[in-house]
Parts: C-alpha cells; structure tokens; sequence
C-alpha cells in the first residue's frame, strides 16, 4: 500500500472531523476551567447524556434538526442544576474537591442512563439530507462528517464573537483573571459561572448529539471521550478558546495520520504529546502560566 | 423404670436421630456459582446466561436430583473485570461452599477464574470465547470450555465464505482475541486458496474507524473480515456501512451475537455475515433445541434463549449430567465423568476432547436480516450448520499438550 | 491565588470527650501500630468471609500509600494505578514464569515500583496543583501501555501463574490455599508497612511534608527543599503500592491489566476520600467502606454505580475529612 498525496489529503481530512468532535469537548471543559477553575470529571458523562437526549429527541419529533437543539438545552439546563446545587458549595475548598465531585457525579450519571436506555446501547442512523458521501476531489468524503465540519466552524466562530465582543464576554474574561475584582465591580460571578457551566455542558451534549450518528450511543461512550478531551485541553491551555481549538485538530491530525504510520502507538501518542507539552510547558500552548497552580 | 425410657422408645429415637441425619446429609445441595457481568456492557448477555442457567437447574431438580439432592445456581456479578471475578470466585468457593463453578464472559475473566479454580482442583466450565484456556500453560484437569474458541468459529466462518481466488482484509481489534480470530482466517484462507490482502489493527474500545477505513478501501477486497467485538464491532460495521464500504465488499464477522445485532440496528448489520454457536432456528432439525427452546419460552414469556444464553444452559445441564453419572459431587469423580461424556443438550452431539477438555461442537454460520423483518426475534437466517469435529480444533500438539 | 486549606477550624468551646475515652485515643494515637496490629488481628471475624478482608488490607495499604503523597504533602496523583501495577506484574512475572521465590518477588516489586516513580517523580515534580495531577495521569497511562505490550504481561488477558501456594518459614509452613492463613500471611505485610509509616511520619521527614501540604513558600523559606521532599514522598508512597500490587498478584493469583488503568487510580482517590486523608488508619476505613459497599449493593441492586456515586458525592459535599477523619475530628474536638 503506498502512501499517496490522495491518502494523506482523506487521512488529513478524516482528521479534522475526529478533531472538530474534540475540539467541542475541550472548548466546554476549557470554559469551565477557565471560569470556575473546576475541573469536570464529569464532561464525558454530559456529552453521552447528550448524545442520549438527542437520540430519544429524534425519536419523538421524527427530526434530527430539532434535537440538535432541544439536546443541548435539556442538558445545559441540568448542568446548571448541578452546578448551583453541587458544585457551588465546594467553591474555596481548593481545587480538589469539585473535581472529586464531578468524578462521583460521572458514576451516577452513566448509571441512570443505564437505568432508564439499558446498557447495550442504542443504534442511530444518519439524517437522509447528511448520508451518502461528497466527491471532494482527491477522494468521496462521508458528507455527515462535513457538516461536523461545518457546525463546530460555526460554533467555534459564534463563541469567539461572544466572548470577545459582547459585555457578557468581557465579564468571562475577567472573571477568568480575577474573580475577587469583578465581584467587587458588582457583578454577580455566581451568576455567571452558572451560565458558563450551562455552555460548556450544553456544548458537549451538542458534541454527543453530532456523535450520535457517527457511532451510536452507548452507556461507556462518555468515558473513553474524556481521556482525549483532557488531553486536547491541557495541551492546548486550560481557559484558553483558541488552545482548544488548534488543539483539538492537532490531537485528530496527529491520531488519524498516527494510523496511518504506527496504529498500535495511536492511542500512546496522545499521551506522549500531553506528557510532553505539560512537561515544557505546562500552561499549554496558549494558556497562561500560574493559572491553577 | 419410667415408660418414656422403655428400650423400645429409645430405639425409636435413636432410628429417627439417624434417619435425620441421613436426611440432613441428603439435602445438602449442590452448589454452582456463576460469576457472570451483571453490569457493564455485556449486562443483557450475562442476564440471559443466568436465566438459562436457572433452567438447566430447575430440569435436574425436577428430575430428582442427585438421589433427593438439589442443586442450587449461586450467581454473582464479576463487573467484567478480572480481579473482581477472582474475588467472587474465591467468595463462591471459601464463604458460599460451591462445588463447582461455571462462568466467566470475556477471555479476560474466565482465565482469572480459571487461575482461582485449578490452584483449588474445582471442576470449572467456562462459557466464554477464547484460544488461550485450551493451551497447555491455563489448562488444567478440571478446567472444561463448553463455549467456542476463535480457532473453531474462523475455520466455520471462513470455509463457507472463502472461494479460491477471494481477497480477504481483516480490521482487527489489536489485543489476544483480535489476534486469535486473524490467526485462525488466515490459516483457513490458505487452505481455501483465498488471499489475504491486508490487516488494519485498531486499539480496543476505539470509536471512529474513520482513520482506518481509507486504508481498507486501497486494499480493494472482496471480503472484509471485523475481528473485533461488541462496541468495537457494532460501531466499526456501522461506520464501514456509512463509507459505502458494503457495496463493493461482504462483510464477515466471526461472532454475530443478538444482542450487539438488536443494539446495532437492522440496517448496520443488513447482510453482514457471522458466526454462532447457537440459534433458535435450528429448532426445525433438531430436536434437542426445539425441547430446549420450548422449555425456555415456557419459563420466559415466550423468548427465546440467545446465543450466550443456551451456552450456559449447555454447561449447567451438561455438569449436572456428569454429576448424575458420577453419583457425587467430588471434582476428582465429577472431571472423570465430564471427560467421557456424550451429551446433546440444546444442539446436537457434543463431547469433551481428552487433551484440552474443548466441548467439540457445529458451528453456525448466519446472516443478518435485512430490516424488513416481521419479527424481532427473527434477526438472522441460518446460512449452514458446520458439524461438529475435532478437524475445527487447533491440534494437541499446538496447543503445547503432550500427545 | 492559593486557597488556604479550610479544616484549620476551631470549634466554639464544645465540651471535651469523657476522660476515659481521650484517654483510651491517647492510647491508640501513641501505640497506633500496636493498636492497628490488634485490629487487624481481630478483623478476620467481623468480615463475612476472608477474602474481603483480605481485598480490605491490599486496597488499604495502596490506599496508605496514595496518602503519604495526598493526604500528608498534598499532591494529587492521577497516576498511582502505575505503581500498584508495576509491583503486582514485577511480582507476578518473576513468580509465574521466573520460579523465583516470593520472598525475593516482593522485595523486587517494591523496588520496581519505587524505581518507576523516581522516574515519573523527575518528570512531574516540576509541575503543580492540576498540572501534576495530569502529568501522572498522562504518564500512568504509558506505562499502561508499554505494559500491556509486553508479551510477558499477558497483555488483555492479563497474567496468570502466580501460584504460590505454600509459604515454608523456620518453623512452620503456611498453605495459602486456606483463606485464614492467607490473611494472616498479608496481615504481616500490612503491620511491617504500617509499622514504617509509622516512624517516617514521626520522623523529621514526616513534618517537613506536612509542611510543604500546609504552606509550600513557607516551608521554602524555613529551607527544606522542597523539590527533594516532594520527590522522596512520592517514591516511597509509590513503594507502598507496590507492597499492596504485589500481595494482590499473590491473593488473586493473577494481575489483570485493568491494575494499571486509570480507574484504578482513580478508586484510590476515592479511598482516601472516604477514609479520611492525612489521617494515619482513614485508608483503611476508607477501603473497608468503599468494598463494603460495593459488595452489598452490587448483590442488592445491578445499578450499585449509582449508589457508589452518591456515596461519594455525599462525602465530598458533606464529609470532606472522611468517616475517620471526621471522627478523628469530633473526639479530638476540633484540633
């Protein structure tokens, strides 16, 4: 099998839409991070409820559209509740305990999921507008993981307009550097971590939802996902939006042309990369230093 | 002298004393533990396993038992991991007092097992895939395998499938299973005259295959072989299926369970062909399984048993026979009895081959129906029975067995 | 902005514990090896059945462990399935396919297991709070990797063969095979470890960690050196759980590959936790709550996770010292 340029042009792009799934992981858990300086173990367990949610959506509605939508809501909304109820409390303890938390909340999660869809999961087709494959030229590309693509472009560009142009960014943005300061402006951070929780959760019940067709569901598919979306947000930067995003694709380039080369070591190579970049530079690529020592 | 110690009263009590006695001993049950995986992915298979299991119980209690004596099921739950599996195993034998042990899912488990029971000289059956326990170096006299092995299911599969001339590629899971299945095509290739084109290895618990499909495709083959299992199996078909990989080339797997079929879906697996050690259909030829399905619809609600499911039964019913045979429950008697046993449980003729104790059974090659299907049980179409020889079996001497 | 630890508390004047009981914690706090000797001496028959409280005194002791390094210095380790691995397959591939003998295999494993983290220590010293905690993470997971590669391991099917059935020592022999003697045979282990930690929490080392836990540029500028500190807690922590992985690969005979996952390091997090961290018995309350629990609810219900899960989250929300460390708290009132 020789390695021809159309090769490397299908394995690149395979890798982009590998990486534009993470790169929608490790925005939300970078968010979070950034923000509320919680680390969520339990960002698997929301982007397989997700993933559920939407699944059942479809069902009902009959459209896939719609629970693109009513998915991520649900899910934002229970974040929140989270949040507010579980999360809120430990706040001071030291970064430990939410993180504890998360891990416990995780466990009860993926159980209730279990409880009420079973534990061999659920089968999901891809829309008829999505199926089939686009002639890209150098090869036929599945055309549902273009519009993964292009929904995470979209995503990603809507969220850095909010962050960097409206006043509710410029509240993220400083809470993220000094908390005590905007409270002392007399903006309620509470109320804000509250919502950047609800997004970073609602963005990966979207990315489970956009996975959905790709694998179908299953109870575990939270838990082997995390271990990837930690990777791809410590090595592009806690708290940074544009690490995540240059991460994420990094991470699915470098697994998918991994595969390609060396299969068995492309799960270690993930590994490596984080070990190594936290290592030289244990910010991240673009995250900033001191930041949750 | 005061009548209540008249002689004869106290004959009378020394004669009921014993006949007590002799009763206690006689109800001493017979204990099975079954450590299966109640929770985790395989959840619904272990819970089939332990229904069929329940039924080979009640059967031989209903039949009378071992001279007035019962047997019991003691199931517990090993999570699929091995370290718990040995534990329940361990609890099973020292706390719960079980004579024998049947179980184990996954290749992983049944081996650790296995480890527990040797060291212990129990009788143990495992109901679990693997090449590794019929090998010399986990083998043991009291160690018995009911279920198929790898080699048995490709050397089925692949002689139905493989024409002379055919390209063959393998997307394999990259661990023993994985490796087991392609070892066991590739040699059924070669006598075929079939040509194996290529293997992709993909890591365990993968989930996007898009990466390896590419590569598959330059290969440009007739048959492409999923050696991989339940997840890694269902979403690996599924996204081989959205590449339009199934147009050009027939897909094969080497085990087509129902449950990874129902959670699949009709289309993901719509003509995907496999192999089996059991299902239901084969009712119409034989008779053991149309007895055994009607008894298990008759205790279920009208369902029937699964593939995993009858494998448990066969090990349960076919260790009980055993004991029957050998008129005790000690592991010595009870292995001697298992190793000359002719049984036809739930499918046709099986036995126990003399150097590694593998159960020498047919395989069943099926195919996945299409979605139009009426009913829901009605998933797979039996394509052929393979017989039931020691030709499927890897030879002792491979296996590291001394003659 | 580093957050000052919260359970520096004082208590309103609560009325002090009757005297006889103070006295009787005394006791036990000054005499806590001969005192956890006792205990263990004795738990045999509180446990149901042998192997439980033999599970409960491997996943103890890694669970001692983990909390020299959490508990007493403050670091957070992702990673310490590595060294309950790296001692249980150490032990297990010399006694299985070796033939050497288990009094050589342990001692190797615990070496294995310090030498691995030496290693990893090198790396991740360097790194704090989070960063440290994902380093080992990451680092973990490599040599879960490299092991599962190895073909002596077993790789998926883990290894077997770790049989060793019979133990001869001057003057008697003990069968493993009997579950009783099999305890008492860990238990020996498990006093000697305790014992050890024992004197190096009382030594001039076992202040200098609690000092880098309590306040890291303080105790910088008293002159430790902190890097040289943090480095020595994680090795022998990580010799600790080595001892444990390689008592487990004896219990089970067998070392199944899901030793060095990440769950596996995560569990430990959970011991601690609930035991009680920083605290010198909280482990093993910890573990014993841990398996108990997941023993009677997973023969209760199939859906144990759940309350496993909440368990935990109970604990973090509620109990933050753990059941010991709670407990330690109340009869000490509030120190």
């Amino acid at each position: 099998m020789e390695i021809t340029f159309d090769l490397l042009a299908l394995q690149l792009f395979t890798g982009l839409a590998l990486g534009a799934i993470y790169v929608l992981l490790a925005v939300g858990l970078s968010l979070i991070f950034g923000m509320l300086t919680v680390v969520n173990f339990a960002h698997g367990a929301f982007f397989m409820l997700g993933a559920y949610i939407g699944v059942f959506a479809a069902e009902k509605t009959g459209s896939f559209w719609l629970a693109l939508l009513i998915a991520p809501v649900v899910v934002a909304s229970f974040g929140m509740a989270c949040e507010r109820w579980l999360i809120r409390p430990l706040y001071g303890r030291g970064i430990d305990y939410p993180l504890l938390l998360t891990f416990g909340l995780a466990y009860m999660m993926v159980e209730a999921v279990r409880m009420v869809w079973g534990k061999s999961g659920l089968p999901f087709d891809t829309p008829e507008l999505l199926q089939g494959a686009t002639d890209l030229g150098f090869a036929q590309f599945p055309t549902y993981r273009l519009f993964v693509i292009g929904v995470v472009a979209v995503l990603i560009a809507s969220l850095w307009l909010l962050i960097e142009k409206t006043p509710f960014g410029l509240i993220v943005r400083a809470g993220a550097r000094d908390p005590v300061i905007v409270r002392v402006l007399g903006i309620d951070v509470s109320r804000v971590w509250l919502v950047v929780f609800g997004v970073g959760t609602g963005i990966a019940a979207l990315a489970g939802v956009l996975s959905a067709p790709l694998q179908g569901v299953s109870p575990e598919m939270g838990t082997s996902v995390l271990t990837v979306a930690f990777v791809v947000t410590v090595v592009g930067g806690m708290g940074s939006l544009m690490g995540a995003v240059v991460a994420g694709l990094l991470v699915g380039v470098v697994e998918s042309m991994a595969v390609l080369f060396f299969p068995e070591a492309a799960k270690v190579s993930m590994f490596l990369i984080m070990a190594t970049v936290l290592l030289i530079r244990p910010q991240g690529l673009f995250g900033r230093a001191g930041l949750m020592s | 002298m005061p009548r209540f110690l008249s002689l004869s009263h106290l004959a009378g009590c020394l004669l009921a004393g014993l006949g007590l006695l002799s009763g206690a001993v006689g109800a001493q049950t017979i204990k099975i533990g079954l450590p299966i995986p109640l929770t985790g992915p395989y959840g619904a298979e272990a819970k089939d396993q332990a229904r069929n299991a329940e039924l080979a119980v009640k059967e031989f209690n209903t039949a009378g038992g071992l001279g007035g004596r019962q047997a019991e099921l003691l199931v517990r739950d090993d999570k699929l991991n091995p370290g718990e599996a040995a534990t329940r195993t361990l609890e099973l034998l020292e706390k719960d007092g079980a004579h024998f042990i049947v179980g184990g899912l996954s290749a992983a488990t049944q081996l650790s097992i296995n480890n527990v029971t040797r060291q212990r000289k129990v009788v143990y059956i495992s109901i679990s895939q693997s090449d590794v326990i019929n090998e010399a170096s986990d083998a043991s006299p009291y160690t018995f395998h009911e279920a198929l092995n790898p080699h048995m299911t490709t050397q089925a599969v692949g002689r139905y499938v493989f024409k002379k001339g055919m390209r063959v590629a393998f997307l394999t899971a990259d661990y023993a299973y994985g490796h087991e299945m392609t070892r066991g095509f590739t040699r059924v290739a070669r006598e075929m005259g079939a040509e194996v084109v290529g293997e992709v290895k993909h890591p365990l618990g993968h989930q996007d295959y898009s990466a390896f499909l590419p590569r598959i495709q330059a290969m440009k083959p007739d048959v492409l072989i999923f050696n991989n299992f339940g997840n890694d199996n269902r979403i690996a078909i599924k996204q081989a299926g959205d590449f339009g990989m199934k147009k050009g080339m027939q897909f094969v797997t080497p085990i087509l369970t129902y449950t990874a079929r129902v959670a699949g879906g009709a289309s993901t697996y719509e003509g995907v062909i496999g192999g089996t050690q059991y299902f239901w259909e084969i009712e119409d030829k034989t008779p053991s399984a149309k007895a055994f399905n009607t008894a298990f619809k008759a205790a279920n609600e009208n369902r029937y048993p699964s593939d995993y499911g009858a494998m448990a039964y066969s090990a349960v019913k076919s260790l009980l026979i055993a004991v029957k045979n050998a008129g005790s429950t000690q592991s010595e008697a009870v292995a001697a009895a298992l190793s000359q046993l002719r049984y036809d449980t739930y499918k046709g003729p099986q036995y126990y081959r003399a150097c590694d104790r593998q159960s020498v059974q047919s395989v069943l090659v099926i195919q996945s129906n299409s979605k139009e299907a009426r009913d829901p049980s009605d998933v797979f179409q039996v394509l052929h029975v393979e017989p039931g020889s020691e030709k499927l079996l890897r030879s002792c001497q491979e296996l590291g067995h001394k003659g | 902005m580093k957050d000052l630890p919260m359970h520096t508390s004082v208590s309103p004047s609560s009325a002090p514990a009757p005297g006889t009981l103070r006295r009787i914690l005394g006791l036990v706090e000054r005499h806590r090896v001969l005192a956890t000797a006792v205990f263990f001496a004795v738990f045999p028959l509180l446990m149901p059945y042998e192997s439980v409280a033999i599970n409960i005194l491997i996943y103890g002791l890694y669970a001692v462990g983990f909390n020299l390094l959490f508990g007493y210095t403050g670091l957070l380790s992702f990673g310490h399935a590595a060294f309950l691995g790296v001692g249980a397959y150490t032990a297990g591939i010399l006694i299985s396919q070796h033939q050497v003998s288990w009094w050589l295999a342990v001692p190797a494993a615990i070496a294995m297991s310090s030498l691995v983290a030496l290693l990893m220590g090198l790396l991740a010293i360097r790194t704090r709070g989070i960063y440290f905690a994902m380093v080992t993470l990451a680092l973990s997971q490599c040599v879960y990797f490299l092991v599962y590669q190895l073909p002596a391991s077993g790789g998926e099917n883990g290894l077997r063969g770790v049989n060793v059935a019979e133990i001869s020592l001057p003057g008697m022999t003990i069968n493993l095979l009997d579950p009783v003697q099999k305890y008492f045979f860990m238990f020996g282990f498990v006093v000697l470890a305790m014992w050890l930690l024992s004197r190096i929490l009382a030594s001039p080392f076992g202040g200098a960690i609690e000092a880098v836990r309590e306040n890291e540029a303080r105790a910088r500028a008293c002159g430790f050196d902190i890097e040289r500190t943090k480095l020595l807690a994680f090795v022998l922590s990580a010799g600790f759980c080595g001892l444990a992985g390689a008592l487990n690969a004896i219990h089970l005979g067998s070392v199944p590959i899901e030793t060095l996952h990440y769950a596996t390091s995560g569990m430990v997090v959970m011991l601690c936790l609930l035991g009680g961290m920083g605290t010198y018995f909280g482990p093993f309350v910890g573990a014993a709550l841990f398996l108990l629990i997941q023993d009677r609810a997973s023969a209760w219900t199939e859906h144990w996770q759940m309350i496993v899960g909440a368990v935990f989250i109970f604990f973090v929300l509620f109990f933050p010292r753990g059941v010991w460390g709670t407990l330690l708290q109340k009869l000490n009132h509030g120190r």
